[in-house]
């Protein structure tokens, strides 16, 4: 039974696939049973991606643990043997981190879901579902599966958002869930048709007859054509770049975050951006090199606006959500910066970013979920001198705050010091300037942060609000796996930047080769 | 004469015939047992049809009994009895001669199997005409509903001038070549030196009358009234039969027909098929009755099943013509066809179990129907998806199949206008998704399921994931049909 063997990635999607149908068949109203069936769930998939990640061998390099079967086969003008769809996964280094990133925020995510009382079945389908999505994305070497698996991570936000999501009332505006949810959902889905027509056109152009990314690559220099490439390498990069906040296509991202319920903002700040970004490396830099050549200057000056204006729009928020909300696009600017810089170190940070970000946003939104609960509201004009009342909830935002401005010795320093490196090095004189607008993107961050930290929490402490309870011990388990990243990575990326490396590296050497 | 070949056909018309009689003699109390007696017929029917494979013709090639026939006769069977089950708590309640009723549902899936086993363009026009006629009839079966009324007036006249149409470009067509069967026609118009403008407006006028049947833009403005004025089952059944049927007998009409004129018909359906792909999904946005959406979303479906019967023919950049992606954008339009119309039958026997209980069809009447009736509100979201083309449903696979075997041929742009014309349905199909799930509930109507629909909704989710996740069994069944009217030289 190779299917059921444990190190098989398909055991990824698959699982979380097995708990929607456990949960489907149990009683709405046995809350609580639902509530351990899915953790035992999350915590399963939580121990398969460290499996995953753990005995991923960084010296060795390259794809592992790879399956293939066979799906469908397609009738058509070329050989026998290449008439197929398959589903065949595969894991390296860039998709082993990835791996590891879903797990512990689905995990973390599920816990934090607890307090969930309306229909929380319901949500925990949903809920599954999208995330075995999101790991089929990152464990997929099909282009057809990838689009499905990318398609069914969007799929659920909408009913998430829209039926357990909260409206928000500003004096000057107002958002509703609804219009988040649609907004969310339209623009990803937009930014996927372009994704949908380059898999076509490169399916078509390619004449292989096979989805499978190794089949393409495989015809690049004779059949993309310099012009094709860097066509449909725009194409991808916008249509990816949606979804990964790339500026000005980031509306959706700060409305829909506000307005998820918490676990689904940790997953979708922390995880499903980075779909975006891992769309571009696995799918534009691997199958579209030349095209990767001519448009990475553009993609590292939109990730310097990203940056800037994240950071800037940040500090005008008074909400809490909005202000982590713009914060990762901001964040992602690097990630994109990052990718921008087509060097290994640059990559590296670019990825590690992803990772790092990903811990530290699930953060910061289950923070903001567990202050909202309790006071039920995130305005940091009424918040005030909250660390007196509520003392490892400060602590914890603390964390992420510092780690979110980048102080050394926490995951954001590592990554965001590789990136500035990668930037600095590259593009001669665009490389310095872009590189300080870089760091003073991170200065503005200190400011928006310190700026929260010092209000919300270390302010006047207002006696007129109730006391509050300091977080259960639920929360501060969950929270407590986020810290341990957080600062693992910040005290030792090496093992981290080791495995993705080895990753990075082959779709590095392309591109330098192909141009 | 091989007339075992139509044995099938032949049970139909008795079956027909039977239930007419039976009406006679069953009491109002007993009437219901006509409905058991036509799905369990068409069952039987159905069963022997499953277990035929001969192969022939039949009067000298007027009907054509191969591998393509069988399959869609299956498929038109296994609708029927979809529709037939899904007729019931709708006909007891307010139909008081149901016999009429089935019997007349019969002889339009009589029709559509014929259209798709029809070798020849007067056999094709006689069951179109057996297929609208049934359709006209039971689009105006609500005889005291003005709306009802109005839709059928609607769609007889429309129907009628459109297979006028038909027959002026079939009497054109055959007094300039001189034949009528398919095959004969592809060998004389490659023989021919230059083709006469006469002929090309036979052609043209079969091509119009086929695209009024189909709803293609501009000439779709029958189907939203008729849609919404005719009985809940037939609105279903009319959204899926009439357009597979035409579509079938498109497509072998097509590829063993005129693909010699394929360049001057080509362009027509392009546009044809971009107009009606936007203008059916941007129409849809604005409605605010369930059956009219509907409509609009199929106007647009039917769009995208235009654009692929556009491409059947693609001429390759060296000026060959390959037969095997032929074959690939044919299985695609059959398996897009499969899955919408199971998707479509989902959606709509959910609208008539609200309407049965509450008599409305409006958008707005679907409120909180998650909280009521979930499994009734799981099955419409999941075929909203589906329609919208997203994964896991069938509607997604279908989607990217037909899609990517059109951009095969070599039309990428025309792709990327129905990929952006699905995103636009998105919008609608979201809507109605967020009031079912959440809109707070506006009305206190109890909705009512019956376990036999929830065993038939169920077997449609089952074959909507199915279909979508695990889909080589059903390409091969459509392989082989494909086979048969696309025999590689």
């Amino acid at each position: 039974m190779e299917f059921l063997s444990f190190s098989n990635p398909a055991g990824l999607v698959a699982l979380p696939i097995l708990g929607c149908f456990i949960l489907f068949f149990i009683p709405g109203h046995r809350a609580n049973l639902v509530r351990w069936i899915s953790t035992t769930i999350a915590f399963l998939v939580l121990i398969i991606s460290f499996y995953f990640f753990l005995s991923f061998d960084h010296s060795e390099g390259g794809r592992q643990f790879i399956y293939e079967y066979e799906w469908l086969s397609l009738i058509g003008p070329w050989e026998e043997s290449q008439r197929a769809i398959s589903m065949s996964v595969g894991i390296d280094g860039i998709a082993a981190t990835m791996v590891l990133l879903t797990g512990i925020v689905m995990f973390t995510g599920t816990v934090v879901s607890w307090n969930i009382n309306v229909n929380n079945k319901d949500f925990f389908i949903l809920y599954f579902l999208l995330l075995s999505g999101v790991f089929g994305v990152f464990i997929t070497y099909d282009l057809f599966f990838f689009f499905f698996f990318y398609e069914l991570s969007v799929l659920p936000m909408y009913l998430l958002i829209g039926k357990w999501g909260s409206s928000s009332k500003f004096s000057s505006f107002e958002r509703t869930k609804e219009y988040s949810a649609m907004k969310l959902t339209l623009v990803l889905v937009a930014g996927s048709v372009l994704i949908w027509i380059a898999i076509i056109a490169m399916f078509v152009q390619s004449g292989t007859g096979s989805f499978h990314i190794d089949e393409i690559q495989k015809v690049i220099p004779d059949k993309f054509s310099s012009e094709f490439q860097s066509a449909f390498f725009l194409m991808l990069m916008i249509g990816f770049g949606i979804l990964a906040g790339l500026w000005p296509f980031h509306t959706w991202s700060p409305d829909g975050h506000v307005a998820a319920p918490t676990a689904v903002s940790m997953v979708h700040a922390g995880v499903l951006m980075k779909l975006g970004a891992f769309g571009i490396i696995r799918v534009g830099m691997t199958l579209l090199p030349e095209g990767a050549q001519v448009w990475m200057p553009l993609l590292i000056g939109l990730g310097a606006v990203n940056v800037i204006y994240g950071a800037l729009s940040a500090m005008g928020q008074t909400d809490l959500k909005y202000v982590i909300g713009y914060s990762s696009v901001s964040h992602m600017g690097y990630v994109l910066m990052g990718l921008g810089t087509l060097s290994l170190v640059g990559l590296n940070g670019a990825v590690l970013q992803m990772f790092s970000h990903g811990v530290m946003t699930a953060l910061f939104f289950a923070v903001a979920g567990m202050i909202y609960e309790r006071t039920h509201t995130r305005d940091s004009l009424v918040l005030s001198g909250l660390a007196q009342k509520m003392g490892i909830i400060a602590v914890l935002f603390t964390l992420a705050g510092l780690t979110s401005l980048g102080l050394p010795g926490l995951s954001g320093f590592a990554a965001e010091l590789l990136i500035f490196i990668g930037i600095f090095q590259s593009y001669e004189i665009w490389g310095i300037i872009l590189g300080s607008l870089a760091v003073i993107g991170a200065a503005i961050t200190a400011v928006y942060i310190l700026r929260l930290l010092s209000k919300v929490f270390f302010g006047l402490a207002d006696d007129t609000l109730p006391e509050y309870l300091d977080s259960t011990p639920r929360e501060k388990f969950a929270a407590s796996i986020l810290v341990i990243f957080i600062v693992l990575v910040g005290l030792w990326p090496f093992p981290f930047v080791k495995i993705i490396e080895s990753g990075v590296e082959p779709i590095l050497l392309q591109i330098v080769g192909a141009g | 004469m091989n007339f075992h070949l139509i044995y099938p056909e032949f049970l139909l018309i008795g079956l027909a015939f039977l239930v007419l009689t039976l009406d006679f003699f069953l009491s109002e109390k007993k009437k219901y047992l006509l409905n058991w007696v036509s799905a369990f017929g068409m069952a039987f029917i159905l069963g022997i049809a499953l277990f035929m494979n001969q192969q022939g013709d039949l009067y000298q090639g007027l009907l054509i009994i191969d591998g393509y026939a069988s399959f869609f006769r299956i498929f038109f069977l296994a609708i029927g009895i979809v529709v037939t089950l899904i007729s019931r708590d709708y006909v007891d309640s307010n139909v008081s001669n149901p016999g009429e009723y089935y019997a007349i549902l019969i002889f339009t899936i009589l029709a559509s199997i014929s259209l798709a086993s029809s070798g020849e363009l007067l056999t094709a026009y006689v069951s179109l005409e057996i297929l609208s006629f049934g359709l006209y009839v039971l689009v105006a079966y609500d005889r005291y509903n003005p709306a009802s009324n109005e839709a059928g007036v609607k769609f007889i006249l429309l129907g009628a001038f459109s297979s006028a149409l038909i027959l002026y470009g079939l009497s054109q067509t055959y007094g300039l070549i001189g034949t009528t069967r398919f095959n004969e026609i592809a060998v004389l118009l490659n023989s021919m030196e230059n083709i006469s403008i006469g002929m090309l407006i036979g052609f043209v006028l079969i091509l119009a009358g086929i695209a009024f049947k189909l709803a293609i833009v501009p000439f779709h403005m029958w189907a939203p009234d008729a849609y919404e004025g005719a009985p809940m089952p037939i609105t279903a059944w009319l959204s899926v039969c009439s357009k597979v049927a035409i579509v079938a007998l498109a497509i072998r009409f097509f590829t063993n027909g005129i693909f010699p004129l394929a360049p001057d018909w080509q362009p027509i359906l392009m546009i044809l098929a971009v107009l009606t792909m936007i203008g059916g999904n941007l129409l849809a946005l604005v409605q605010k009755n369930m059956k009219r959406l509907l409509a609009y979303s199929s106007i647009g479906h039917a769009g995208y099943l235009l654009m692929g019967l556009a491409a059947l023919v693609g001429v390759s950049d060296d000026g060959t013509v390959s037969k095997d992606l032929t074959h690939l954008v044919s299985n695609g339009l059959i398996f897009h066809m499969v899955a919408y119309g199971a998707t479509n039958f989902a959606i709509f026997f959910c609208l008539i179990i609200v309407y049965n209980s509450t008599g409305r069809e409006d958008i707005q009447g679907l409120s909180g129907l998650a909280a009521k009736q979930p499994l009734v509100a799981l099955v419409m979201v999941c075929s909203l998806f589906s329609l919208a083309g997203m994964p896991v449903f069938a509607g997604f696979t279908s989607k990217f199949y037909l899609f990517n075997a059109v951009a095969l041929q070599g039309f990428l742009l025309m792709v990327g206008v129905a990929i952006v014309a699905s995103l636009i349905s998105l919008y609608y199909y979201l809507t109605v998704a967020r009031y079912l799930y959440i809109e707070k509930n506006s009305n206190d109507s109890v909705i009512y399921v019956s376990f036999n629909s929830k065993l038939i909704l169920i077997a449609l989710l089952g074959f909507m994931v199915l279909a979508g996740v695990y889909p080589s069994p059903l390409m091969d069944l459509i392989q082989t049909a494909t086979d048969s009217i696309l025999k590689i030289d």
